[in-house]
């Protein structure tokens, strides 16, 4: 059964088609890459997906609801980490965490037991009570996945979720995130640029670039249609080697300005 | 419910934290009590017109509402800009209870502004005529606090930036302010200036107050609450609706 089913789906910023008339389906309980260089629509797939973003065409179903007729149920499906931090830096990590669970309905009793194991999973059950602006980036970043984590979703999105952190809590990220694939069948949903990461974790992947899925299938079908015996390479292949931040025009500026009033990066 | 619980609880946390901002926002209305208070108060008595701390103390209460709560409903800029608006609006509630939870928090907040300035204006001097009234003058003050965090929601919905913020405090906030009667009476002022004032939202606001504190009214009591219950009515449903729609 497809859980997300994404069809002839675009969307244009003013004359410039940040994603073209794509389609995918992800299956219940996979765990799938969704991979691309800067700027290649990733982001914009994952906004539209999650209903921040509406779509300018074509149709997106999550676990069997309509983003744009249903948002209240598919909000409902799924959980998301996303790629800028999304925390109140006024509260502290625990607050984070009690925000998170009333606002998606978790049981208190319930939400009291899973905020101390995710946060002792992620390390930072000693510093509960510390404001959030005094976090490090990494540690905001730990903070964030166990917050995605805490409603057990049917889908869980994560937006280079690793980004910035160091092998050992990724290592410990994702091993986690197996084992809730594997007992609870969470499908996971991710982006990322460490190639090796997708190769070991992903059962399928799609390659979006310049908007379009050039690529979808298992690690072992991209590899042979690109005649490579890694997926670094295979992605090489597939989407050139240019360093993209430098080619790109409209996009490039559109994101320089995007940066430039939410003062990140 | 739980929603707005706990957006509601989120403002007041974040209010009693900072508290800078707090003191911050404390100073203004006080150094308005003590200059033009003491410094206008000898004109103003001997044109007759009574006491004039006692005619200002109301208005300042209002200035530190009307501040404070335009503020609040502009918190959703920052909550942008930080990106902890995404975290509220892709979970499954409701944009109209994020709203309702949001404004309420934010007018919460004005309100315990507007009370504390009237403690500091008690210390200044002022004394209202009846103390039993001074419960109605919190809820009048719960009204301009819930009209103006509705607005400034309704803005913020629609500002991407903060370089739009400085040209709403000064094309609206400090208008709606000093047009607002709030510094000195309006009677026998002229005609276009009257016709300002009866626009300007926190006209009634203030004249409620004055009304229930120093007993002193223009509009009239029942003129004063219909129109701002109205205004706060239409500036929710204007905001839900701008909130409803954002993109992030």
């Amino acid at each position: 059964m497809s859980i997300i089913k994404v069809s002839k789906l675009s969307k244009k910023f003013k004359d410039f088609k940040a994603v073209d008339n794509i389609s995918f389906e992800v299956e219940a309980g996979e765990i799938f890459a969704f991979l691309g260089p800067n700027g290649a629509g990733k982001s914009t797939t994952i906004k539209m997906l999650t209903t921040l973003l509406r779509q300018t065409e074509g149709q997106i179903e999550l676990n069997g609801f309509s983003t744009s007729k249903q948002p209240d149920e598919v909000r409902h499906s799924f959980g998301i980490v996303f790629q800028d931090p999304s925390l109140d830096d006024e509260l502290t990590a625990y607050e984070n965490m009690e925000f998170h669970g009333v606002l998606y309905g978790v049981p208190k009793k319930l939400r009291q037991e899973r905020i101390k194991h995710l946060l002792n999973f992620v390390e930072l059950w000693d510093r509960r009570t510390d404001l959030v602006k005094n976090f490090s980036g990494g540690m905001k970043r730990r903070l964030e996945i166990a917050r995605g984590l805490l409603h057990h979703p049917k889908i869980l999105f994560l937006d280079e979720p690793t980004l910035g952190l160091d092998p050992q809590t990724r290592n410990h990220m994702w091993s986690y995130l197996q084992e809730l694939n594997k007992t609870e069948g969470i499908t996971v949903f991710f982006t990322t640029h460490y190639m090796e990461e997708a190769e070991r974790i992903a059962g399928r992947i799609a390659v979006i670039d310049h908007g379009k899925i050039i690529a979808a299938g298992t690690v072992a079908d991209l590899k042979k249609q690109t005649k490579t015996d890694n997926l670094e390479a295979a992605f090489l292949a597939l989407t050139g080697k240019t360093i993209r931040e430098e080619e790109g025009g409209r996009l490039a500026q559109m994101r320089m300005r995007r940066q430039a009033w939410t003062g990140r990066r | 419910m739980r929603t707005i619980y706990i957006l509601w609880l989120r403002q007041l946390k974040r209010y009693f934290r900072s508290k800078s901002r707090m003191f911050g926002s404390l100073a203004q209305p006080l150094l308005f009590l003590v200059s033009l208070g003491y410094g206008f108060g000898p004109v103003f008595q001997k044109a007759g017109q009574g006491n004039y701390l006692e005619f200002l103390a109301p208005g300042i209460i209002g200035m530190s509402i009307i501040f404070t709560s335009i503020f609040s409903g502009m918190e959703i800029i920052w909550d942008r800009q930080f990106g902890f608006l995404k975290e509220t609006l892709v979970a499954p509630v409701s944009r109209l209870n994020i709203m309702i939870g949001r404004t309420l928090g934010g007018a919460t907040v004005a309100t315990m502004q507007g009370v504390i300035v009237f403690l500091i204006s008690m210390i200044a001097g002022f004394r209202p005529v009846n103390f039993w009234l001074i419960p109605a003058a919190i809820v009048v003050m719960m009204l301009i606090a819930l009209l103006f965090t509705a607005l400034g929601t309704a803005i913020a919905s629609l500002l991407d930036d903060m370089q739009g913020f400085q040209l709403i405090i000064n094309f609206l906030v400090m208008p709606l302010f000093f047009l607002s009667g709030a510094l000195f009476p309006l009677q026998g002022l002229p005609k276009a200036l009257v016709l300002i004032a009866q626009l300007d939202p926190l006209s009634y606001g203030i004249d409620a107050l004055r009304i229930l504190l120093v007993d002193l009214g223009h509009f009239g009591m029942m003129t004063d609450v219909l129109a701002l219950s109205g205004v706060t009515v239409l500036f929710l449903i204007v905001g839900s609706y701008f909130f409803s729609k954002i993109q992030v």
